[in-house]
């Protein structure tokens, strides 16, 4: 058991370290949960998507992409290009999104096809192309656009007509128009996405001429009636009008789901433990079923305590925001379950093995780094339409380095990363930068001093990640350097 | 035509023939020629040693040196030890001649940043004697993080120096610390020749051929040789009895040692010390600089520093004030600079095909 828990302690140092420095930074600063918690979520609705879109790289092989750079250029060009044309709201920024996508792809590409050239340097390569493609970004703002292109809209340039300015106000055009769409409309939107759906596989299997279970195809229609029923019952259909859920909202809902659909399993499974004896499906775990339900008891306990009860009556979530970051985590792992996900794997774990499979490696690669590029470009777009300012030469120089910083907190390594550890990233990274500065200031008198620290905790957080990848590898190439291998690592950690 | 074009790399042509252009363009433009020229070789002795420093580095094996923030930083550290200690003012120094106690000055300077960059150098050698094959990667972001780190050790270190910490009351040393008091220029003043309004900076480009001769000594001598060998063909060095990992920690501490003498010659003839972020992007420039003059991640020699730099600082010179007879406004060269210099860092990427991942 003691092996165990040492074994555990290794296997998530960083996330404990992490851990232990958020907790110590959040004493230090002497702020309240109510303060950190509403400002979390809203950098958790700001970020994730960027960092989740990191994760089809790591596994195809390419390590952690410093290249998504290029796909933020992409949506900030098309943001340009829709603020140019003044339009606003959700269609204004749904007329983005499919902008930004092509672009994207094009970068994707190109930025693919580089990195097959450099195979085992992507990660430098990227840091480096992330600049190089920065210096064209700046050229075609700063002189093509207004230089060469006419620009129309004055206000966007600077007085002398050449140049964009270098900030864009973005309250009037596309701010919060994703984060306000109202739950209503997303369950509306929703349902007819549904039975479009169902509508749909019906006639082209009956084209197909294969059978139907008329039964299931019902009951799931019937199913989805229902739900859309219901929100024409006054009460619900007030709570669904609004385009934010309160926090302890969202702790009550999931906790309640846990439970009812973990009951739900063992009911199944008492009531139909027969049947299936021949074992196609494996049987519920009940001990991880209790365990489930005890884990929502024991969280939903807590929202009972007054502090942590006060912090979440302040937070309130935008719902579009977290449903896309659900269906992108849906996303990665449904795609890995895929033929092409498979690929992907198993390119990144060896180029040789996968050839020999007959799996076309560089158009692998090339259809991650598309894949990456676009849902990069798309996080941006989420990022900038709730932040609201676009700062044209800034917004997107910083963008990989803290999403993969993020990512790296979250324990994800190199050659490994996860959805999990995405989101853990994200939570463990952005406490640490809303506290450090306060923390630095209590402590120093500074808040510069806070700031510097989250910066060297970014850029040193990459460097310990790279370098214990690199002595891994050298490591497994020779065996007798192993045990060398313990000591300067501490070093780098501290 | 082809083997031309495959020998010398299309984007070095392109580039040379940019800075010719840049030439025709700005004496079509009845620029001052002789001012701009003298301006180009008080840059190149700038930014000379620092690109120096990117030779024992790839010769002995570990590539492109993009961690030579580790060497800059000590270099600083030396630098603004000096002006605590008020060394240039010194009056028996002084009494002498004020040249001569700048001189000293720098000197001072230089001996502690080479005695600091010595030790975190050979510390450095060490984390990159682990990481082999991915040095390039490693060694930019630990670069990135020394001096995100020192960021913060600028802000806390108890210098109390007035030309050093901020005038009123604020925390920490100054973004920019002035050597106007100290060393400013004091190279490139020495034995400097006047020619209407063409200045040749004498003593800095003295200093310099003086490094690159110390350093192509060095790469003649035994050791320097064997460095070589083991740079070029680890396995087979080895079993001609060379400790390679050795000579590796050589070469990264003589790298990093060079880094920290070269910032310090850059601050005087720039006139400042940049601290904080000014130094971060460093690296990147001085690797450029030896791509342009014909270095490949696995071989780099003299004459590609003195080339390459040439070039690089030629056009940085001549780009600004030639394009803004076009376009009167806006920081080109700012722009310029970040294409050219990682344009050809990527180009060099892609033609080693995997130099960095050995599989």
């Amino acid at each position: 058991m003691n092996k165990k828990a040492k074994e555990f302690l290794f296997e998530n140092k960083v996330v404990l370290l992490f851990a232990v420095l958020c907790v110590c930074a959040m004493i230090v600063s002497g702020q309240s949960l109510t303060f950190v918690i509403p400002e979390l979520f809203t950098r958790i609705a700001r970020n994730s998507f960027m960092v989740l879109s990191l994760i089809i790289p790591v596994i195809a092989g390419l390590g952690l992409n410093f290249g998504i750079v290029v796909g933020a250029m992409a949506a900030q060009i098309a943001l340009f290009a829709t603020t140019c044309l003044g339009l606003t709201g959700i269609s204004g920024f749904l007329i983005t999104v499919v902008l930004a996508t092509p672009i994207a792809t094009l970068f994707g590409y190109l930025v693919g096809s580089l990195f097959n050239h450099m195979k085992g340097s992507e990660m430098i390569g990227g840091l480096v192309l992330g600049y190089f493609a920065d210096g064209i970004y700046q050229f075609i703002f700063l002189f093509v656009l207004g230089g060469i292109i006419p620009i129309a809209r004055k206000d966007l340039m600077v007085p002398t007509g050449i140049g964009v300015k270098n900030t864009l106000d973005l309250v009037d055009t596309v701010k919060y128009s994703l984060d306000n769409v109202p739950m209503l409309t997303i369950l509306e939107v929703g349902f007819y996405g549904f039975a479009a759906v169902m509508v749909i596989s019906v006639i082209v299997k009956l084209v197909k001429k294969q059978a139907i279970d008329w039964k299931k195809t019902v009951l799931t229609f019937a199913a989805g009636v229902v739900i859309y029923a219901l929100s024409y019952i006054g009460p619900i259909e007030q709570f669904l009008a609004a385009d934010r859920l309160l926090l302890l909202s969202a702790v009550e809902i999931v906790c309640f789901g846990t439970v009812i659909w973990q009951v739900l399993r063992l009911i199944w499974a008492k009531l139909r433990p027969k049947k299936d004896e021949e074992g196609a499906e494996p049987a519920v775990d009940v001990r991880k079923a209790v365990g489930y339900i005890l884990a929502a008891a024991v969280a939903y306990a807590i929202t009972y305590i007054p502090a942590v009860y006060d912090a979440m009556m302040m937070a309130r979530l935008p719902v579009m925001t977290y449903l896309c970051i659900a269906a992108l985590c849906g996303f990665n792992s449904i795609l890995l379950r895929t033929r092409l996900g498979q690929n992907m794997r198993t390119v990144g774990q060896s180029r040789v093995v996968a050839n020999a499979a007959g799996i076309n490696v560089d158009k692998t690669r090339i259809i991650a780094m598309i894949l990456s590029t676009v849902l990069g470009s798309w996080g941006q777009l989420i990022y900038l339409q709730n932040l609201g300012t676009f700062q044209t030469y800034g917004a997107h120089q910083q963008v990989g380095q803290f999403a993969i910083a993020a990512l790296l907190v979250g324990g994800a390594s190199v050659r490994k990363a996860t959805n999990r550890q995405a989101i853990l990233g994200i939570i463990l990274f952005h406490t640490l930068f809303i506290l450090s500065p306060l923390a630095g200031k209590e402590l120093f008198g500074d808040a510069v001093i806070g700031e510097y620290f989250r910066v060297f905790v970014s850029y040193g957080i990459i460097a310990m990640a790279l370098a214990m990848h690199a002595w891994k590898k050298v490591a497994k190439v020779k065996p007798e350097a192993e045990h060398a291998g313990d000591k300067p690592e501490a070093k780098s950690a501290a | 035509m082809k083997g031309f074009v495959n020998k010398f790399g299309l984007p070095r042509i392109i580039i040379a023939g940019f800075f010719l252009v840049l030439i025709f363009a700005a004496a079509g433009f009845q620029m001052n020629m002789p001012q701009f020229f003298g301006d180009i070789l008080r840059r190149w002795g700038m930014y000379g040693i620092l690109s120096l420093a990117m030779v024992p580095a790839v010769q002995c094996g570990i590539g492109l040196n993009f961690g030579i923030s580790m060497g800059i930083v000590g270099g600083l550290l030396g630098g603004i030890i000096v002006i605590q200690l008020n060394i240039a003012q010194i009056p028996a120094l002084v009494a002498v001649h004020p040249m001569f106690a700048s001189w000293v000055a720098v000197m001072a300077a230089i001996l502690i940043g080479v005695v600091l960059a010595t030790g975190i150098g050979y510390l450095y050698g060490l984390l990159l004697n682990r990481v082999k094959g991915s040095e390039m990667t490693v060694t930019t972001y630990v670069g990135f993080s020394i001096i995100a780190f020192m960021n913060m050790v600028w802000m806390l270190l108890p210098f109390d120096n007035g030309e050093l910490i901020w005038p009123n009351a604020g925390k920490g040393m100054r973004n920019t610390i002035s050597l106007a008091s100290s060393y400013s220029e004091v190279m490139n003043n020495t034995l400097a020749v006047e020619i209407g309004s063409f200045v040749l900076p004498t003593g800095l480009l003295l200093f310099f051929f003086l490094m690159c001769f110390l350093v192509w000594l060095f790469m003649r001598s035994r050791t320097g040789m064997a460095m070589t060998a083991a740079g070029a063909n680890p396995m087979f060095a080895k079993a001609a009895g060379i400790n390679v990992n050795r000579m590796r920690l050589i070469g990264t501490t003589l790298s990093t040692v060079l880094a920290a003498v070269g910032i310090l010659v850059y601050a005087q003839g720039f006139g400042f010390l940049q601290l904080y972020n000014g130094p971060m992007m460093m690296g990147f420039t001085s690797v450029a600089a030896v791509l342009i003059g014909g270095a490949t991640p696995k071989r780099a020699v003299i004459i590609h520093v003195l080339i390459g730099t040439f070039l690089f600082q030629g056009i940085m010179t001549l780009g600004l004030p030639v394009v803004n007879q076009v376009i009167p406004e806006g920081n080109l060269s700012e722009v310029m600079r970040m294409i050219i210099s990682n344009g050809i860092i990527l180009y060099a990427l892609a033609q080693t095909k995997g130099g960095d991942g050995r599989e």
